[in-house]
């Protein structure tokens, strides 16, 4: 099966390339560029006249609901979604049911998304068995089976030694640990503990209930030297952290949920429990410190930090509003939208959502030079995208942008050189 | 955003959910509207028949026999039918989802919801989803809001002070946890009360609450000096030991209200209290019972708001 | 049209009237706001030894359900005990009747009078109830989506105003 993109504004922020191109794949990875491409022989071509065509989105979050919630969501709805909003290769958190600490589960759900044949599917393992803080999973299993990385997904680790040992058992095999810091028990609330909070009534999550624990990850990192991959941060006060952890060297990355890159806690408005999420929205300046971050690189890279949620588990009062944005569809536009704001440019805006986070998650994808992974997105970078229930394929339709216009309209997906998204 | 959802489009009341962005001649007609209806309160004949034929479902998740029995007094001198409903023991137990109590009960001809909810915000989730006729009065909401309560004390204030404008009062005690605090705070900075103190430990005074339109002080006799009222907050059992308060017995000795304490006040300060009180933790009996107290009266004002709430919230137009 | 009649002309006519049906019983009530006024210079016109009663009837009115409640309800005041009473109700303009009608059921709530007599200053056709008042000023024809109010001017006197519908 061999592909031909012709006419396309080829943007590859690996190369740092952006510019009238072609690409033509084979054999599931890009054979030839340009006037090589053009000379190609291919079974389809692909027309990407005043489109432009980039690596196919990487995103280091998001959840599909399988094994165990299936009745939120299941792997056929959020592949189609992932791949609707161009993402091409995916990450999964452990936090399924049962939670990924075992080889058999992992291999399943690898098997399962490899016959959906949509976007790549990358599980992050559990670093404790069923994420409980107290027995270290089989990493070397795990890895073997396909594992990425390991995480402890949205649940706490309250006892620090155990932390410790996790992190040095994950190093001696070169493993990445991808941890949330989290405070275990400032984290009783429901909202940034702000004014907001104050005003609207709810149980506040303190800005340093992120930054202690960012502390304690950073102190066992400078002792252990293991690779870790902050995610979700939502604090200025983080942000400044790990600026200074990257200036010392530490082997640490972050990210940065590209809701909270948008939206700050004063967007609750009347309760709004669509803005119930985890982390909370915070403060203006934090949502500002983040945008800073992304833009000076302190901030690797953009997730989606997908988590469908059911309309029930949203039409509650606020704090008993399940947690949780719907994310996959949304990953492109928001990005744009913020390169945009940010005065940015598309290659510099880009590369948060593609070769970063291949840097990350340490694989070939994300970049559009010979031999790489034929994983494109073609997109239309000024066409709207107007977000709806109906026109979102992602069974979760939770997010404050219901009913926004955004733009960045994914014109086609390719994984492996087969176009598995048209738009229609 | 979304549009404040008390007012419908012509500005009426249609709910009543927190005082906070009520336009100040929407609290001011309340209040008038109180006054009228505390003449009414005052005759042989104590009803009117506003509310004819119509159902007030008191919807109840947080019991509180108190407030429940005053929204059913001032819904019966408006001539209207009262059904009680304590839901935290029945279908709420069996996993029924807010919405659909709501929506069961919306099927049996209600016209107003008085609903009590311990989580903050309940009632404008259920504002959102009423049919256009209905109408939801909240009746306290988690930390949030109590907006008759907050009316009835503005009202009270205006009784015996007529003049916001020239008032310094103060709150005291547990700020954090306190829609009536909340509520009150928002009235009189509407109506534009130059100074508004609160007045507690840390441990109990929320975050950004000067946002909010208030000074701050943690000494009592500080705060409470020039005082042309004093409203005490009440204080639950369970936040009197632990880790927000050591003991009943210090707090009353550091906050509570006493004589001694009510001196550096105004001369003819008058002194607030929601209901109930713990004699002896927030109040001490001879103030609760002195000349400046005016927590009597403040019942039976809280009749008459909340018959003024519910004639004008059924009043509008669908 | 002819032009409308001087009210506070009018005023003294009908307390010429009204006096020789006083009696130790008689209490006055005048209805907010036009009656309010008519029933002040009767009260002070007439010599009445009980103090004016003063009545809003928002919360006894027909037509809550269409038009929510009145927007600045005045507070009912009546300084003396309606049982047995000869009750002078005052009103500045009939019309369809319904204001009496709610008067009426609000005074009844206050006790049992003997008897309700209903003064006005002028009445205008439309009547839309069977009620009729036992004393009238004047007979005024009033075009059709207009309405007659009664008007007090900075120096307290009394006149006649037509509105016209816009």
């Amino acid at each position: 099966m061999t592909l031909l993109i012709t006419n396309a504004r080829l943007i590859d922020p690996a190369s740092g390339r952006d510019a009238q191109g072609d690409v033509f794949i084979a054999k599931g990875r890009i054979a030839a560029l340009d006037a090589d491409a053009r000379a190609a022989k291919a079974a389809q071509t692909l027309d990407a006249s005043g489109l432009v065509v980039a690596p196919g989105l990487i995103d280091l979050a998001a959840r599909l609901r399988e094994p165990g919630e299936e009745y939120k969501a299941t792997l056929e709805s959020e592949m189609d979604a992932a791949v609707a909003g161009g993402v091409t290769s995916l990450a999964c958190p452990p936090d399924t049911d049962p939670p990924l600490d075992e080889p058999g589960l992992v291999e399943m759900l690898r098997r399962r998304a490899r016959a959906l044949a949509r976007a790549r599917l990358y599980p992050v393992g559990a670093l404790t068995v069923k994420l409980q803080g107290e027995t270290l999973t089989e990493m070397s299993e795990l890895a073997d089976s396909g594992c990425v990385a390991f995480s402890q997904a949205n649940v706490a680790l309250l006892d620090t030694q155990m932390l410790w040992r996790a992190l040095q058992y994950a190093g001696s095999f070169g493993f990445s640990v991808w941890l949330r810091p989290l405070e275990p028990w400032l984290m009783r609330g429901v909202a940034h503990d702000g004014e907001v909070a104050t005003r609207l009534g709810l149980a506040g999550i303190p800005s340093f209930a992120e930054t202690i624990a960012l502390g304690t990850i950073l102190e066992i990192v400078r002792a252990t030297g293991t690779r870790v991959h902050l995610c979700r941060l939502s604090t200025a006060g983080a942000v400044a952290m790990v600026r200074a952890a990257k200036r010392e060297r530490l082997p640490v990355s972050c990210d940065v949920g590209v809701h909270h890159l948008h939206l700050c806690d004063v967007d609750l408005g009347y309760f709004d429990a669509l803005c119930r999420l985890d982390p909370p929205l915070r403060a203006q300046r934090d949502r500002d410190a983040l945008s800073e971050g992304l833009a000076d690189g302190t901030i690797d890279c953009l997730c989606s930090d997908h988590t469908p949620v059911d309309d029930d588990a949203k039409h509650q009062p606020f704090a008993e509003a399940a947690p949780g944005a719907t994310g996959l569809e949304l990953l492109l536009p928001l990005t744009l939208r913020w390169g945009v704001m940010k005065k940015r440019s598309l290659l510099q805006t880009l590369a948060r959502i593609t070769s970063d986070p291949a840097r990350i998650l340490g694989v070939q994808s994300g970049r559009l030079e010979v031999g790489a992974p034929g994983d494109i997105v073609v997109f239309d970078p000024d066409a709207p995208v107007r977000i709806t229930a109906a026109g979102l394929k992602s069974q979760g339709k939770n997010t404050p942008f219901l009913g926004y216009e955004l733009p960045g309209r994914v014109r086609a997906t390719v994984v492996a050189g087969k176009v598995v998204y048209e738009q229609e | 955003m979304q549009p404040n959802p008390q007012l419908n489009k012509n500005g009426e009341l249609q709910h009543l959910l927190s005082v906070e962005g009520l336009p100040r001649e929407v609290i001011e007609r309340i209040l008038d509207t109180a006054e009228s209806f505390i003449g009414v309160t005052e005759r042989e004949v104590k009803t009117v028949p506003l509310l004819r034929g119509k159902s007030v479902f008191n919807l109840f998740f947080e019991s509180s026999t108190r407030t429940r029995t005053t929204f059913e007094i001032a819904a019966k001198r408006l001539s209207a039918d009262v059904i009680n409903l304590n839901i935290g023991v029945s279908s709420q137990t069996k996993g029924e989802s807010l919405l659909d109590t709501v929506a069961n009960l919306s099927a049996m001809q209600a016209d107003i919801f008085v609903v009590r909810h311990g989580s903050s915000g309940a009632p404008y989730l259920i504002a959102r989803h009423v049919k256009p006729h209905e109408h939801v009065v909240n009746a306290g909401d988690g930390r949030h809001a109590h907006p008759t309560q907050g009316l009835l004390d503005l009202y009270t204030l205006r009784h015996y002070k007529k003049d916001f404008t020239q008032l310094t009062v103060a709150i005291v005690g547990d700020v954090l946890h306190s829609r009536v605090a909340r509520s009150l705070i928002h009235g009189l900075n509407i109506l534009g009360t130059p100074e508004v103190r609160v007045i507690g430990p840390q441990t109990l005074i929320p975050p950004g609450v000067e946002a909010l339109g208030v000074q701050v002080f943690r000494n009592m006799r500080e705060g409470l000096k020039g005082a042309d009222a004093v409203v005490m907050l009440r204080l639950q059992n369970e936040r009197m030991r632990g880790a927000l308060l050591p003991s009943a017995q210090e707090f009353f000795k550091t906050y509570g209200l006493t004589a001694e304490k009510l001196a550096g006040a105004k001369p003819d300060v008058i002194v607030m209290h929601p209901g109930p009180m713990n004699r002896g933790v927030e109040i001490d009996s001879t103030v609760a019972d002195g000349p400046h107290s005016v927590i009597l009266p403040q019942v039976t004002f809280g009749i008459a708001v909340r018959m003024a709430v519910m004639s004008m919230v059924a009043g509008a137009s669908a | 049209m002819s032009p409308l009649p001087d009210a506070e002309q009018l005023c003294v006519q009908l307390a010429d009237v009204i006096r020789p049906t006083l009696t130790p019983k008689t209490a006055m009530i005048g209805l907010y706001t036009g009656g309010v006024w008519l029933a002040e210079r009767l009260h002070a016109l007439l010599g009445i030894g009980e103090p004016l009663g003063t009545m809003d009837i928002a919360f006894y009115r027909d037509d809550y359900h269409q038009q929510g409640l009145a927007r600045d309800p005045k507070r009912t005041k009546i300084p003396f005990s309606i049982e047995g009473r000869d009750v002078l109700l005052i009103d500045d303009v009939l019309y369809t009747g319904r204001t009496v009608r709610a008067a009426m059921n609000e005074l009844f709530d206050y006790g049992r009078p003997e008897r309700i007599a209903l003064a006005v200053l002028a009445e205008r056709g439309g009547r839309q109830l069977p009620i009729c008042a036992q004393f009238c000023g004047a007979r005024i024809e009033v075009p059709a989506g207009a309405r007659l109010r009664l008007r007090r001017g900075h120096d307290g006197g009394l006149s006649f105003q037509l509105e016209h519908a816009t």
